[in-house]
């Protein structure tokens, strides 16, 4: 009897094996780091000649009174509350556009792919000559129409709805060719049953199309959701968080306190609060898109 | 009264022509099958009805009415489509309903239309299964329920029950002509299974490639078939055709020398025969073909002999436990009524009528029996 066994241990341990770098990549860079954050969160930040010491849940309480951190959490917050249903909104719209018209329709999803294809340090860039003040194409715009130019990044009040509009702008095309896949799932004979009914068009969207791409729009819809909170990268290029951190959201603050402060284990706990933000989405992920496709 | 009435219709997409200048009507309450093989334009001549697709020319009527440029449930037609087009996010009941829901229809009429519609199709059970928890049968009875419900004068079923298994199909098939002579609807289903539309038709419109190839009973179509095509498609067991030749007194199958069938010449024309109109006799005696079986298909009740004669295969029906043996000789006989003469060239049905007896009292020739389409 224990020959028998033998053979089938080994395929566990050749299993592990086969597993084994992606596990070791996986842990040496994903986990470790993460579960390393979070202890770093409980220390105080070494300086020179002093050590680390455990501090507990000091760091948090200092980031409950910092209120830059404050408007960071409500700037993401505002900034993922418009940017993922607008973008969704109008991922849906070219989608329906784009599926709806035969001439030009692989012009037409080109078009609209391109700012996906784009780097995003490179798009912001194009849209920092929109928002220049005075020459910028925007500004030309309002002026030819009569109005008087506006300083888009730099007044607190316009820095972080044109931030707003460079990701919707980018992200639209990125989530057109998901609901383009999605119509293309649906049946075009459902569309033949619904106009035997003389089903207006907002109907069928309603009861058929919108049904249908649920759970595509609920996988784009967290997916947007996480990248509002991954943000960097254009509030680098555009606005380093500014006028008055009203740009600031929470990964660039993170980005700020780790390398412009140099307050390391400040920054561990930024990291953690963002770390479980991001956790919940996750999770919602995983609840939500079990429950929506369940009749498949 | 007609019930549709399609005048002249022509539909073509591109360069083919899907339905070529199609006129027929449909009475009230029949159930007409537009019967053909696959790209004949069945589907086409259907959705043209149905008003999914406006024809290039010609003109349809719905129960006095011209039709053009409304759809569907606006010309009084419903539809069951193939795949069953059901909607999979919604249940069975709203999917029965969703016509209805669309029309605005006040909700305790929607019930209680939908509980007749249930319990007429046997589907109470299932009205809160979505279509994917349900098996292939009750899909299509639920698409069946979707088109029924709307109580449209004119119910439209393309292929309905092509994606189901043989059983079910049989069982279907007798449910649907119940309840379509029950309801007293007017029905018209496409198919391309010749069983299908023979059984449950009051006419059959034979299509081929966008024409109307005939037009008629079940039973016309099999007893007078009007051309060389309707013969070989109508039928469960294909009709023989054997190819004529002259012969010294009178048609013979080519390659033989007799017996004569018929007066007069038999070059470019094709008897057909019906296997159960064929008699084999084991007895050798003359004014007989005599062959040799070259295959036997046992079917239980009875049994379908092949024999060759000349080099063209001749089927005849036996009794299932009085089959000769393979590679016996027996004669063959059949009645002066039973065979079809074609032009082989054009296809189509000639008057004259044909026997393999002695040809002094069986053969007779008849000038003018029925009519002959050109
Ligand atoms: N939407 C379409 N576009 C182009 N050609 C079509 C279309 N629908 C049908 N056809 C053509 O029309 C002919 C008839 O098709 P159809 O009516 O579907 O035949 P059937 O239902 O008898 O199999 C075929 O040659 C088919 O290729
Ligand atoms: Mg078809």
């Amino acid at each position: 009897m224990p020959e028998r066994r033998r053979p089938q241990l080994n395929v566990h341990v050749q299993g592990w094996l086969l597993a084994l770098p992606a596990v070791v990549l996986l842990a040496a860079f994903t986990h470790v780091p993460a579960v390393a954050t979070v202890i770093d969160s409980f220390f105080s930040t070494p300086h020179g000649r002093r050590p680390a010491a455990f501090v507990g849940l000091d760091q948090y309480r200092t980031m409950m009174a910092d209120p830059i951190f404050r408007l960071a959490l409500k700037n993401n917050l505002l900034y993922a509350l418009i940017t993922v249903p607008v973008s969704i909104g109008l991922a849906l719209a070219m989608a329906l556009w784009v599926k709806g018209s035969i001439q030009g329709r692989t012009a037409l999803r080109l078009a609209f792919f391109t700012p996906t294809i784009l780097p995003m340090v490179a798009a912001a860039n194009i849209w920092l000559f929109f928002y220049t003040p005075d020459y910028g194409l925007l500004n030309q715009v309002l002026r030819a129409l009569g109005f008087s130019s506006v300083n888009w990044l730099g007044s607190p009040a316009t820095a972080l709805p044109a931030l707003m509009a460079l990701t919707i702008w980018k992200e639209a095309g990125f989530f057109m060719v998901f609901f383009l896949a999605a119509l293309q799932q649906v049946s075009p004979v459902l569309y033949e049953a619904a106009r035997m009914e003389n089903a207006s068009g907002w109907l069928v969207f309603r009861r058929i199309t919108w049904p249908l791409v649920m759970p595509t729009t609920l996988f784009v819809a967290i997916n947007a959701l996480i990248n509002a909170f991954r943000v960097v990268d254009q509030v680098i290029a555009m606005t380093g968080g500014g006028p008055n951190n009203a740009t600031t959201l929470l990964l660039y603050y993170v980005f700020q306190v780790a390398f412009n402060f140099w307050d390391s284990a400040y920054a561990a706990a930024l990291s953690t609060v963002l770390l479980l933000v991001l956790a919940i989405v996750a999770f919602l992920q995983f609840f939500l898109l079990d429950r929506k496709i369940h009749y498949r | 009264m007609i019930s549709v009435d399609v005048r002249s219709v022509t539909k073509t997409w591109g360069e083919t022509l899907a339905v070529d200048d199609v006129s027929f009507a449909v009475r009230k309450g029949d159930l007409v099958v537009l019967l053909g093989p696959s790209g004949c334009g069945k589907s086409t001549m259907l959705r043209l009805i149905a008003g999914l697709e406006e024809p290039a020319a010609g003109s349809i009527e719905i129960e006095g009415r011209d039709v053009r440029g409304l759809t569907g449930s606006a010309r009084g037609v419903a539809m069951v489509f193939q795949s069953y087009a059901l909607f999979p996010h919604l249940d069975v009941a709203d999917n029965i309903t969703f016509g209805l829901s669309v029309r605005g229809i006040p909700r305790q009429e929607m019930a209680r239309r939908l509980d007749k519609i249930a319990a007429l199709l046997g589907l109470e059970a299932l009205l809160r299964r979505k279509p994917a928890q349900l098996s292939g049968g009750q899909q299509q009875r639920v698409a069946l329920g979707r088109a029924l419900i709307a109580e449209a004068p004119v119910c439209l079923l393309d292929e309905p029950l092509s994606n189901l298994d043989a059983q079910l199909r049989q069982e279907l098939r007798r449910e649907i002509r119940a309840l379509q002579q029950r309801l007293g609807i007017t029905m018209i289903y496409v198919t391309h299974d010749q069983t299908e539309a023979m059984s449950m038709a009051d006419r059959v419109i034979l299509m081929r490639a966008g024409r109307i190839e005939q037009n008629g009973t079940p039973a016309d179509l099999y007893e007078r078939p009007a051309t060389l095509f309707t013969a070989r498609f109508v039928g469960a067991a294909p009709m023989s055709l054997l190819d004529l030749d002259d012969g010294p007194s009178g048609a013979v199958v080519a390659g033989t020398t007799g017996p004569a069938l018929f007066l007069g010449s038999g070059r470019g024309r094709v008897l057909g025969l019906r296997p159960e109109d064929v008699t084999v006799d084991i007895a050798n005696r003359p004014g007989r073909f005599h062959v040799a079986v070259t295959a036997v298909e046992y079917l239980g009740a009875e049994a379908l002999v092949t024999c060759m004669i000349g080099e063209r295969p001749i089927m005849a029906r036996t009794r299932g436990g009085s089959a000769p043996a393979v590679g016996a000789t027996v004669g063959l006989v059949w009645d002066a009524s039973a065979g079809h003469v074609f032009d082989a060239a054009s296809g189509a049905r000639l008057a004259i009528e044909t026997g393999a007896g002695p040809l002094s009292t069986r053969l007779h020739t008849t000038a003018n029996q029925g009519s002959t389409r050109a």
